[in-house]
């Protein structure tokens, strides 16, 4: 089994998908020649040919709407959009068509999908190189959301996002892209869609993220155990479908709940989550459900440091919650 | 006085003499000496009659309260039938929502049309678009969307799963004047000319956008000039005159299907109806435009074509009327009986399956409707 960074088992999966289902194509800008400005792409084109790895004109809603006809047609598009913040362009074919072909057409039509797109703060990008923007799309029926933590996840869950029958948007936490490391088999492997991990068992606190946050909420689960919370980390994975089971059996078991998100908090996915809890789960609560995340402002470049959620404002966050 | 108000309200567009044309302008007499195949006439005189009649049929229904909403495409049925009477079976259509023709060339039956209309049990869309949203999949018709252009760039991605596969099949699209200003007709348009995709773009210029005219839509003096910029063909066509749409379209599909790239056709036309059943026309546009259009109607020109030929006649024309006339009558009594569809059609087809947090909505809204039987529908009237 091979060591990978989060980006190389993107590409690796990319590579595996490609090889079983001639079908797969990858579009967007610069993923061709370049491999991608992360080289999540690095040499496909020159192993699979242009046809399958292609550089589109510079256009976000082109991309999109391109593959739409391509999913239309009987390929599987596998589209990049090279930052999340630049996905705006394609909001209109993503949310007025991807999302919702096959309910208008009464499932005559269909195009599936998956989007690739890095998102998320921490690489110096300022307003439009770090944007969360997953609570725009969890609001739109008709299309999954899943954000892996960790490289042996980013494989198994992009291939079962390509092998899915409903479009996916695959956000990959770039932050993480190369400093997280893991073990990755060589062959083909799914991680199913639709069901969140349980990464830490812990009996006092639950600690809910997905994507960068969830390395944010192990290190804040080291610091906490000294100071007395023994912390559970769900590692959501999916937003979309939510794995409703595994956050409201861990909420029964600890009584307590941070949820943590760069996005900004005002309808952050994480009020979803509140809410879910609140709504089935309150009699379990020892203590109010806190947000730990990024601030009701624009992203910011010199001090984005201070606006990203970090272990220890988790961390303030879990004592808070024990304390109560 | 007429004159001022004619120019408040934006200058519109006569035929130009750059369009091609295959028919004179009342359509007694072909301009150029050529063969055409007398079963291909008389299965466009009957689509553009068709849609012609299904078009009032439908604006009579909307008046009757018996069904919401209805587009009418008065005026523009040669370029509907033009266009798809010039493709083949295995071609894709991307339509807007002012093309029932197009569907009915293609074979779409009447009774589904209906359907969709009444939004009922029998409908392809399940009653969850609103009229005129057609989706015939076995036909490659591809589902009407509301945001206008977006079907653009899609057509230009079946082009493209065509063109990678080798396969002979070419993409159409259409779109209206005011389409020519979103963001999806550029981005169609210049993938198509980078990637060199089969790809054929029917600008439907009917002048108005709702109540925008066109001269208020663009600076170009012509739609057609705008081909050049994405360095492909462009053709401009007298829309009223179903032979000379025909005849751009079978070019611009003979160059696609050669790999010879993507074509734009401009149709000059005019929109003779409103742009709804919701829509007052007299309030924007100009009635001498009206005028000078009217003595163009489409399927007058090709009558008085085939008469010429004496390949038509009265008698003929009273038994295809009656005909069709028959057969919308029985189409919307069978679609009229039709029920409403049920509840939980609501919650199918958003994904393949349904997910569990989607089925615990699903339940809990078949609980409710038993608990409180009937829901009260208090819906306004459609303003648009």
């Amino acid at each position: 089994m091979a060591t990978l960074t989060l980006v190389q088992a993107v590409r690796d999966a990319l590579m595996t998908a490609m090889t079983q289902d001639h079908r797969v194509l990858i579009l967007g800008e610069d993923v061709g020649l370049n491999g991608g400005v992360f080289r999540a792409t690095e040499g496909l084109q020159k192993e699979f040919g242009d046809d399958r790895v292609m550089d589109t004109p510079l256009a976000e809603s082109g991309i999109i709407g391109l593959a739409i006809g391509l999913s239309l047609n009987g390929m599987k598009p596998v589209p990049e959009i090279q930052f999340m913040d630049f996905i705006y362009p394609a909001f209109d074919q993503i949310v007025s068509e991807v999302a919702k072909i096959r309910y208008r057409s009464g499932g005559g039509f269909k195009c599936p999908m998956v989007i690739r797109t890095p998102y998320g703060g921490g690489i110096r990008g300022g307003h439009y190189h770090s944007q969360s923007a997953e609570a725009y799309f969890a609001h739109t029926p008709g299309i999954k959301i899943v954000i892996p933590s960790n490289p042996y996840d980013a494989k198994g869950l992009l291939l079962a996002s390509i092998q899915d029958d409903d479009p996916v948007l695959f956000m990959e936490p770039k932050k993480i892209y190369r400093s997280v490391k893991g073990e990755v088999p060589e062959e083909a492997y799914t991680v199913p869609l639709g069901e969140a991990a349980i990464i830490k068992p812990g009996s006092d606190v639950t600690l809910i993220a997905w994507g960068a946050m969830v390395p944010v909420c192990m290190k804040a689960a080291e610091l906490c155990a000294p100071r007395g919370a023994d912390c559970e980390v769900i590692d959501l994975r999916t937003l979309v479908p939510l794995d409703e089971e595994s956050i409201l059996g861990s909420v029964k078991k600890t009584g307590r709940v941070v949820i943590v998100h760069e996005a900004p908090r005002t309808c952050g996915f994480g009020a979803e989550i509140a809410a879910l809890i609140a709504e089935e789960a309150i009699l379990y609560l020892e203590a109010p459900i806190i947000r730990v995340t990024g601030l009701d402002t624009p992203f910011p470049y010199t001090l984005e440091h201070v606006y990203m959620p970090d272990p220890e404002r988790v961390a303030l966050a879990v004592g808070k919650v024990m304390n109560f | 006085m007429k004159k001022s108000t004619a120019s408040k309200k934006g200058k519109s567009w006569s035929l130009r003499p750059d369009c091609l044309r295959v028919l004179s302008d009342d359509g007694k007499k072909a301009l150029k000496e050529q063969k055409w195949d007398k079963s291909l006439l008389l299965s466009m005189y009957r689509n553009m009659v068709l849609t012609r009649l299904y078009d009032e049929r439908a604006i009579m229904l909307q008046r009757q309260g018996r069904i919401g909403f209805s587009v009418p495409s008065t005026g523009q049925e040669a370029i509907q039938t033009g266009t798809a009477s010039a493709l083949k079976a295995d071609d894709w259509f991307f339509p807007s929502y002012r093309e029932p023709g197009v569907f009915l060339y293609r074979g779409a039956s009447l009774f589904k049309m209906f359907c969709n209309l009444y939004g009922n049990a029998e409908d392809i869309c399940q009653g969850r678009q609103m009229p005129v949203h057609y989706s015939f999949a076995d036909l490659k018709l591809f589902s009407v969307s509301s945001p206008i252009s977006t079907q653009v760039i899609q057509s230009v991605g079946t082009a493209l799963a065509s063109k990678l596969r080798k396969e002979d099949a070419v993409s159409i699209s259409y779109f209206g004047d005011g389409g020519t200003s979103e963001n999806d007709f550029h981005t169609g348009l210049t993938f198509a000319g980078a990637m060199q995709t089969p790809s054929i773009f029917i600008c439907t210029n009917n002048q108005y956008a709702i109540s925008v005219p066109v001269s208020k839509q663009t600076g170009a003096k012509r739609m057609v000039d705008k081909a050049i910029g994405y360095g492909m063909p462009g053709i401009a066509v007298d829309g009223n005159d179903v032979l000379a749409v025909y005849q751009a379209t079978r070019q611009a599909a003979d160059l696609a299907r050669k790999g010879g790239g993507p074509t734009f056709i401009e149709c000059l036309t005019f929109r003779m109806g409103p742009h709804s059943s919701s829509d007052d026309p007299t309030r924007y546009r100009d009635p001498d435009l009206y005028e000078v259009w009217k003595k163009r109607d489409p399927i007058d020109r090709l009558r008085n074509f085939l008469v010429a030929k004496n390949d038509w006649n009265e008698k003929l024309e009273k038994a295809l009327l009656d005909e069709i006339k028959a057969e919308l009558a029985a189409a919307v009594e069978k679609a009229e009986a039709v029920v409403a569809p049920p509840i939980s059609s609501l919650f199918e087809n958003v994904y393949a399956e349904i997910p569990k947090t989607l089925k615990k909505q699903q339940d809990a809204l078949i609980k409710e409707e038993k608990l409180r039987g009937d829901f009260e529908n208090t819906s306004e009237a459609f303003p648009l």
